[in-house]
């Protein structure tokens, strides 16, 4: 059984025009990897453009580690455009006149789908570090029980970036009859032993701080210093050497010379102290440590027996893969070891490697070639069927 | 309109067949090759920019070289194995040769061929490294870095374990067959096109005499 609402989030609306979407709550349980149940289970999410008659043109699009369900219109709470404007939205590579797109905010996120700052049914409460440890497979696994709910049966095109890829890739193992081409960007098969590092760095930040509490902080102030430093430290890895020396070099904050202080001299520290701010305003600390351990016990191979292959095995889905030359978080390397995995079990697959010095973060941003790949390979893919 | 190298090639791939055309350009015979014979065709190429084409063709293709990704893929995972005018520009041409006849049960190699007349009569006049129609580079920007004559390939190929199932001489009025023993293509043909195998398969003269029914 399953009901529609709209979504209750962490924040008030600050925009009373945005489109909040929709949330639809199941009280099916839904079965985790950690071996326990979650119910009920609420998915917040946004759809753009018209399912045609035959529901054949139906584009999920998966967010990554802070992303949300609102891939192309403005956010509710910040007012800012589509985290994904530049490649959703009429007339864009995934073209809403012609595409019926879904997003949805993962589980364990903040933003209206079930989440650490959801009521636990068990205690009335908000769960806290009570909910269950959710992994890449069931944030799938909801997903596909909202594309079932949707009267879906295939998928056109699964994508994403980054975490998002991660998802895509899952969506391909786990259900490689339902999706009928695979774009994921920018992502990898597995966290690597560095990302994992930087991941537990923000983890251990959040938990250091006194507001956080053992997680019970809701109803008052949120571990928000712990949050910032978590958030700085992960936004140098989503830029490169080169972009940050390029945006800000050794210029200076607001002053003439260095303050012989710890003060905000250089701009790159107000930048960062910046994107650390404005993220806690809109994001959960506790999400943040559930989204993260998520991404690091994401290990395709590792359900496999160790061979990527295998978990292709099944897959008649095209996919086309895209990494950029400056990603240190998810180099082409590891794009492209998901390429050959394909390749070995001769998958239909393509990758590209666009040149950008914008790092991890490009794949956000207007990448001509980029958005080029994407729409000539959704042209070539709908040909026919959407 | 296929180039007539590209053309040639096409006419030695059987339909419904599993084909990986490694350096496939902008895909054109690929796509010549899965309209006409029902092909299920990949694709190897360096140039981003060709990729993009490829993949807006609703084509396969693997952004990469053939020294750097051949390694990577299955053996016997096609039934033919294409490297067309891109073999003199890597960097390890037998190493290269060995992967493509592992991955193919067949592999087919064209070449431009450095012992054409032209070539030589140019560095015994000229005195200068050849710069010809087919190889119009000066020697210090040229991606050929290994280049090789129709006789320097044949060695090379039997010393890969591959067999010769067929080749044929390349040149402005189109291809005539060669024989194994044949001294004129080495000095008249502008390239070469080899299809082989690894293992089994026929001889090279008898076939090809009898492919060429001339």
């Amino acid at each position: 059984m399953a009901q529609t609402a709209n979504p209750t989030f962490l924040r008030p609306v600050s925009e009373p025009e945005a489109d909040t979407g929709k949330a639809i709550t199941f009280s099916t349980p839904l079965a985790l990897d950690c071996g326990r149940t979650l119910a009920p289970v609420t998915i917040a999410y946004m759809t753009y453009g018209t399912l045609n008659a035959a529901r054949s043109n139906a584009i999920l699009i998966c967010h990554a580690l802070t992303g949300d369900q609102f891939v192309a219109s403005r956010h509710p709470l910040t007012g800012k455009p589509g985290w994904w404007d530049i490649m959703v939205g009429p007339g864009k590579p995934i073209d809403t006149d012609r595409f019926f797109v879904i997003c949805t905010n993962v589980i364990g996120g903040c933003m209206g789908s079930t989440g650490p700052a959801s009521t636990d049914p068990d205690t009335g409460k908000p769960y806290g570090l009570d909910f269950p440890v959710v992994t890449i497979r069931d944030m799938v696994r909801a997903q596909a029980m909202l594309i079932d709910a949707l009267g879906i049966e295939k998928l056109l095109c699964v994508t994403g970036g980054s975490m998002g890829g991660m998802q895509v890739l899952q969506w391909a193992a786990s259900y490689p009859h339902r999706i009928v081409t695979a774009v994921p960007i920018a992502t990898g098969a597995r966290h690597s032993a560095q990302n994992i590092a930087f991941h537990e760095v923000g983890r251990q930040a959040i938990m250091a701080d006194p507001d956080w509490n053992g997680g019970e902080y809701y109803g008052s102030a949120q571990p928000a210093k712990g949050l910032a430093v978590a958030r700085m430290a992960a936004h140098i890895t989503y830029l490169s050497e080169a972009a940050l020396q390029r945006k800000f070099g050794r210029e200076l904050q607001d002053r003439d010379q260095i303050s012989f202080g710890f003060g905000q001299d250089f701009q790159v520290e107000s930048y960062l102290h910046h994107q650390g701010m404005t993220f806690v305003d809109r994001f959960d600390a506790n999400s943040y440590l559930y989204i993260t351990r998520a991404m690091d016990y994401f290990d395709l191979a590792g359900d496999y027996n160790g061979i990527l292959a295998d978990a292709f095995r099944d897959t008649k889905a095209r996919f086309c893969l895209i990494s950029f030359t400056s990603d240190w978080l998810f180099p082409t390397p590891e794009n492209k070891r998901i390429a050959h995995a394909l390749n070995a079990t001769a998958a239909n697959v393509s990758f590209v490697e666009i040149e950008s010095d914008k790092g991890h973060d490009a794949f956000l941003l207007d990448e001509p070639e980029m958005l080029a790949t994407v729409r000539g390979f959704l042209n070539a893919a709908a040909n026919g069927i959407a | 309109m296929l180039r007539p190298d590209l053309a040639a090639i096409a006419e030695m791939i059987e339909p419904n067949t599993r084909v990986l055309d490694v350096g496939c350009g902008d895909g054109a015979l690929l796509e010549h090759l899965k309209q006409t014979r029902n092909v299920d065709g990949r694709g190897i190429e360096l140039s981003q920019q060709n990729v993009n084409h490829c993949v807006a063709r609703g084509l396969s293709v693997l952004q990469g070289d053939a020294d750097a990704d051949l390694a990577e893929y299955p053996s016997q995972a096609f039934d033919v194995v294409i490297l067309s005018q891109t073999i003199q520009a890597t960097r390890a041409p037998a190493k290269v040769l060995e992967n493509l006849l592992r991955i193919g049960r067949r592999t087919i190699v064209s070449f431009p061929n450095f012992g054409h007349w032209r070539v030589r009569l140019s560095l015994l006049f000229n005195g200068q490294m050849p710069r010809t129609r087919a190889l119009d580079y000066a020697w210090y920007d040229t991606p050929n870095i290994h280049l090789c004559t129709i006789r320097d390939f044949t060695r090379m190929a039997s010393q890969s374990g591959a067999q010769i199932e067929k080749a044929l001489a390349l040149s402005a009025t189109g291809t005539t067959p060669i024989r194994a023993d044949a001294f004129g293509p080495n000095l008249m043909a502008e390239g070469a096109i080899f299809l082989m195998n690894r293992r089994g398969g026929a001889a090279w003269g008898p076939i090809a005499g009898r492919a060429g029914s001339s």
